[in-house]
């Protein structure tokens, strides 16, 4: 599987309502790539790794998974997808553990109830992000670097190919990045695949292959790592910072 | 009490009920959507008032009536974000002035009626209504007690199962179609108006003092059954509406056990409050919501 597709975007098209937000966006990351995607706050960055697990349709263009057209991919044991936070829905408490449980759905299906095999796959993901200690407490006690993790365990136990995470290190401390950092490079070592987004790399940016720069719904640059500041200097980058820009989704949505 | 049949009739529906209607609601709750049941309630008067014109079985009629309101609900929750408060309300009032109108064109209107729909009685339960009642009640129950991994996966985090394979849709449609059987088979002793609370408060009890959701989900059963029986066994001493009567009971339970948990809160607060802050969270951002 050395030379296989593991994402392959062809000319994909995205628009909320009239307004275009990727444009003729193509898109292959190979098997064993660290890919991370850059860009500004808007520029069209998210959307593309929504597009690509199938979360906001294509207007025109396709995405094809392991060689598989989106609409026929059934395989999504070979995907784990670690989300910017925690779900919404938390009215409940749940545990640690229950959480990270969750990523061997994918594997097990919905009928068949948890075996050993299953156990031992969450206390290694808890172990490989360093939450093996806190397996047993509610998610909502954790810090915020320390709930991002347990997304991270979610989607490790399920033992995917291919790792999508959406801004893992947005607003995380360092302690949690760093454990971060740590259990994508076991995760790479061990052969496996990386699409990420992010704003900044930081302790990321040693394990990343290649670098792919979305603006303005295009992409910009594909190719070598830009060195830290770069990206903020290419032209036409508008430098934003989340906390400039008041969150256009919950309520306040249209 | 209990060597009246229709007593002890009661008292297996109210405990049945206590036992599912927890089981559904956690996912509910989970959702924050506490009040969804308290539509398909309202929904369901509407089915009533159906099988009352019709001369036919009111809690079939109702279980139809629900079960589309109820999907319809689902459907309008996936696709129209924009308004899902509204279609709620329209929801809502529709189904309680459709249910009052038609019990009132019917030849079987007396407000006794009505009431018995309303608020639950524990007179009403036939013995065709228990059989029924019993058997969707297992039903619900095997359904939320198998499906629970992959219900809590959907409840808690819906774009990650999505992304995980799961059949979201189906799974979120049989959350409503449970729903609206369990406000259904709750009608008869619970009342149509205080279904949802059996749902609800139980879970809200709960989680004052656990710390998962499995945890949290059979001890709200435990607290839903409990209540269910003391109070049936109350009603029919006190002469009070059962529904009434049990779901007095499940908020004087959640009162008891926040006022208890708060208190175990700060007693040990006092007891360890001065060698060590430690278990404060360190000063970092909580991405809760």
């Amino acid at each position: 599987m050395s030379d296989t597709n593991v994402v392959d975007v062809s000319h994909g098209v995205v628009a909320y309502g009239d307004r275009p937000v990727l444009r003729d966006v193509s898109l292959r990351v190979t098997a064993g790539e660290v890919v991370a995607i850059l860009g500004a706050n808007g520029s069209g960055k998210s959307t593309l790794i929504r597009a690509v697990l199938g979360l906001i349709p294509l207007r025109a263009g396709t995405v094809s998974l392991f060689g598989t057209p989106l609409r026929r991919f059934r395989q999504w044991h070979r995907i784990g997808y670690v989300p910017q936070r925690i779900g919404a829905g938390s009215g409940v408490p749940a545990t640690v553990r229950e959480v990270v449980a969750s990523g061997r759905l994918a594997r097990r299906g919905v009928l068949r109830p948890p075996g050993a095999a299953d156990r031992a796959a969450v206390a290694a993901a808890l172990d490989a992000v360093g939450l093996a200690g806190r397996a047993a407490d509610p998610v909502a006690t954790l810090s915020g670097g320390q709930q991002q993790r347990t997304l991270i365990a979610r989607a490790l136990a399920g033992e995917p190919e291919l790792l999508v995470l959406d801004e893992p290190t947005a607003g995380v401390d360092a302690a949690s990045q760093e454990a971060f950092a740590e259990a994508l490079r076991g995760f790479v070592a061990g052969g496996g695949t990386v699409l990420l987004v992010a704003h900044e790399l930081g302790p990321l940016q040693p394990l990343v292959g290649r670098a792919v720069v979305v603006h303005d719904g295009r992409i910009a640059h594909d190719g070598a790592c830009p060195p830290p500041a770069g990206h903020h200097a290419l032209p036409g980058h508008d430098h934003v910072h989340p906390h400039e820009h008041p969150a256009p989704h919950g309520v306040f949505q249209p | 009490m209990f060597q009246y049949d229709f007593m002890v009739r009661a008292l297996i529906g109210a405990l049945v009920i206590g036992l599912s209607a927890p089981a559904l609601g956690i996912y509910l709750v989970q959702r924050r959507m506490s009040l969804i049941g308290d539509g398909i309630g309202h929904v369901a008067l509407t089915g009533v008032g159906v099988g009352l014109l019709l001369d036919r079985s009111p809690v079939l009629t109702a279980v139809i009536v629900s079960t589309v309101g109820a999907v319809a609900i689902e459907l309008l929750r996936e696709r129209g974000r924009t308004s899902g408060d509204q279609a709620l309300a329209l929801l809502f009032y529709g189904g309680i002035a459709g249910g009052v109108m038609l019990v009132g064109l019917s030849s079987n209107r007396s407000n006794a009626n009505l009431m018995a729909y309303l608020f639950g009685s524990l007179t009403t339960t036939s013995r065709d209504d228990l059989v029924v009642i019993v058997v969707l009640g297992a039903a619900v129950l095997a359904a939320m007690l198998l499906l629970r991994p992959a219900l809590f996966a959907i409840c808690h985090d819906e774009e990650y199962a999505r992304v995980s394979g799961l059949p979201v849709r189906t799974l979120n449609v049989l959350i409503a179609v449970t729903a609206a059987v369990t406000v259904t088979i709750a009608m008869r002793t619970v009342g149509l108006l205080l279904v949802s609370a059996l749902m609800v408060v139980p879970v809200a009890a709960a989680q004052q003092v656990t710390r998962g959701f499995r945890g949290t989900m059979a001890l709200a059963m435990g607290l839903g059954v409990l209540s269910a029986g003391v109070g049936v066994w109350l009603a029919g001493e006190a002469d009070t509406a059962a529904g009434a009567t049990i779901v007095v009971l499940a908020i004087g339970g959640f009162v008891a056990i926040a006022a208890g948990a708060a208190a175990w809160r700060l007693l040990r607060r006092r007891v360890q409050a001065f060698p060590q802050t430690a278990d404060v969270e360190p000063p970092d951002v909580v991405l809760e919501r």
